[in-house]
């Protein structure tokens, strides 16, 4: 330690540099983190927030579609009813919208087609208005756009209207779309793209997404008899997510980032610990000719690398965190949550501090005969 | 009395096969405590050998080396390197000092290497090798002579029983050789430290005690010329 802090400050200059360059890996790294979860939350929150485990659906629909292609009826619905384990097993509808509202407001809409009184209606979950036929509860980042309770939807083409009867507290978004919560029936009539004053035919009132599946224990559900005997392919929530647009492209791209930085910093710090070891080769000669054994040596070199990983990656977060609350406020999707922050900094020192004990590794083949003699 | 460096009967080659070089030839010598003995000759003949085998930094291809009664022969590389921390002191050519330590920091830093049972008070040597009015100077504020003095407290501060020295005055000027070397012969008699000194200036060799001559990698007591 005595020669560590004395080098860091001596040599303050190049250490600053090095620092700056981990403070704004460190920063890049929150705002991907933040930029992550914003993005999941805005493809998937909307089902992240429902007490569902998992979802049937049409058989053998495309994992990454299944929202937009499914089609299940009720003989589905009730063969997954009487299945051991399932608790609980409601029609979903799930459908993306076009709309403007009677104030001139354009919204895209995620309409959440819900039975009236079972587990995934608002007004059990969050003790939100009752929704009744041609009507709407919508998320709060609806009521952002400038939404407010009393207003018409108008769907487009259809010009169906839907009235805003409650606003829910959190964010609820899929594919980066509000969501509306409205009664089965209605979401029907609003996928068919029912016109006011349409005669509806009776296969209207038949159709929905999937069958969302409450169960008491994952296991005591045999998943594919069931699926066999109800005609259907059955995802949990968290496979589901894949079928929101654009949600697994844009999650792998931003981690692919992530680790390329991480490996960039570890590169970067053991460059620079290498370029510093040799440097210091003749010094090195010297200390080990004095006696200093290897361990002080490492111990040495390790304890510069710890703190300015530490020092620099913690002002990185700093800047990242200010910069990721400025972001926070506006329109971008993007959420500041403290596991992944925590999980990218532990990743970023491990991996910095591992670059540096590879690169520091080189003191112990310094030769300290080197230190005789040799006059620069 | 057992002498505080011994070698006996000592020969080093480098390289192998066709290109052999006898490096140190059968050299003998002891230097007891608080004695000051200068090895001079020519380029090439073996001076820094002598010094590295001394030092523990190469063991000899043959004979053995003694410091007091330990034999360095049959210490590992861990005891050497222990042996170079608490006996051995080196005051290189030039100090070799560490570029971010000021004067003070430069001869605290042994004692951080381990633990001393008594060792000298660092702020005290540095007054002694009269170099208290720059305990704060790093090495690029310092002239040679300045380094080189330094380099000297830094050598002793843990009491060495043994002192090696490679060509301290080859970067300085008559009256700075001079004044370094009457510091060494100085600290060498009153400390009891067996100090071997490889210099090519023979205007500094009337301090020493004994002077050998080394030529081809023997050692020997020089023909002509004396302190
Ligand atoms: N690592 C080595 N490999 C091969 N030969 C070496 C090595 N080190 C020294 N030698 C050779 O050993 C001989 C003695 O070298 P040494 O450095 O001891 O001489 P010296 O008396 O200190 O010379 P100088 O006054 O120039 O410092 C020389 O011939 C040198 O070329
Ligand atoms: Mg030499």
């Amino acid at each position: 330690m005595f020669l560590a802090l004395r080098e860091l400050r001596f040599a303050r200059g190049r250490f600053a540099l090095m620092g700056a360059v981990v403070a704004l890996i460190a920063i890049l790294v929150v705002i991907l983190s933040g930029l992550s979860v914003g993005l999941a939350n805005d493809g998937v929150s909307g089902l992240q927030r429902m007490p569902v485990a998992s979802f049937a659906f049409q058989e053998n629909v495309s994992k990454d579609a299944a929202f937009s292609r499914s089609v299940v009826g009720q003989d589905a619905l009730d063969t997954w009813a009487e299945q051991d384990g399932v608790i609980g097993a409601v029609p979903f509808g799930n459908t993306l919208v076009n709309a403007r509202t009677d104030q001139g407001v354009e919204i895209d809409l995620a309409l959440f087609g819900i039975e009236t009184g079972s587990f995934l209606d608002p007004a059990i979950r969050y003790g939100s208005a009752e929704v009744q036929e041609g009507e709407v509860v919508i998320s709060r980042t609806a009521a952002e756009e400038g939404i407010e309770v009393g207003d018409t939807i108008i769907l487009q083409p259809s010009e169906a209207e839907l009235t805003v009867v409650d606003i829910l507290d959190d964010q609820h978004t899929f594919g980066h779309v509000d969501v509306g919560y409205l009664p089965l029936k209605t979401w029907q009539e609003a996928r068919a793209g029912v016109r006011p004053g349409d005669v509806v035919p009776d296969r209207v009132y038949e159709e929905f997404t999937a069958v969302a599946l409450q169960v008491d224990d994952e296991s005591a559900v045999d998943w594919a008899a069931a699926d066999e005997a109800a005609g259907t392919t059955s995802l949990t929530r968290e496979e589901s997510y894949g079928a929101s647009p654009g949600y697994t492209a844009e999650i792998a791209t931003l981690q692919l980032i992530q680790w390329f930085l991480y490996a960039i910093s570890a590169l970067v710090i053991g460059a620079f610990f290498t370029v510093l070891t040799i440097q210091r080769r003749q010094e090195i000669a010297v200390l080990r000719a004095m006696g200093a054994s290897t361990r002080y040596l490492l111990r040495d070199s390790l304890v510069q690398s710890i703190v300015l990983l530490v020092v620099s990656a913690g002002i990185g977060i700093g800047i990242g965190l200010a910069l990721g609350a400025a972001v926070s406020a506006t329109a971008m999707p993007f959420a500041l949550e403290a596991a992944p922050i925590a999980v990218a900094t532990v990743l970023l020192l491990v991996l910095g501090l591992l670059g540096a004990a590879l690169a520091v590794l080189r003191i112990t083949r310094v030769d300290p005969l080197a230190a005789l003699g040799g006059s620069r | 009395m057992t002498a505080a460096l011994s070698l006996k009967d000592v020969t080093l080659t480098h390289g192998d096969g066709e290109e052999i070089v006898l490096a140190l030839d059968h050299v003998s010598l002891e230097v007891g405590p608080g004695e000051l003995v200068a090895i001079v000759g020519p380029s090439g003949a073996g001076k820094s050998s002598l010094l590295a085998v001394a030092g523990a930094l190469t063991p000899p291809t043959s004979g053995t080396v003694r410091l007091g009664e330990l034999d360095l022969g049959t210490a590992s590389r861990r005891e050497l390197t222990r042996i170079r921390r608490e006996r051995i002191g080196f005051v290189f050519q030039s100090g070799n000092l560490i570029p971010a330590l000021t004067s003070l920091d430069q001869i605290r830093l042994p004692l951080t290497f381990g633990t001393f049972e008594n060792p000298r008070d660092p702020r005290r040597l540095l007054a002694e090798v009269g170099m208290e009015h720059k305990a704060d100077r790093r090495p690029h504020q310092l002239s040679g002579g300045e380094r080189q003095r330094v380099g000297i407290a830094r050598a002793l501060v843990t009491r060495p029983q043994v002192l090696l020295v490679d060509e301290p005055t080859a970067a300085l000027d008559r009256q700075r050789s001079q004044d370094v070397v009457a510091l060494l012969a100085r600290e060498a008699h009153d400390h009891g430290v067996a100090t071997v000194m490889v210099t090519h200036d023979h205007d500094v060799l009337h301090h020493c005690d004994r002077v050998l001559e080394m030529i081809d990698g023997r050692l020997r007591e020089p023909l002509a010329e004396t302190a």
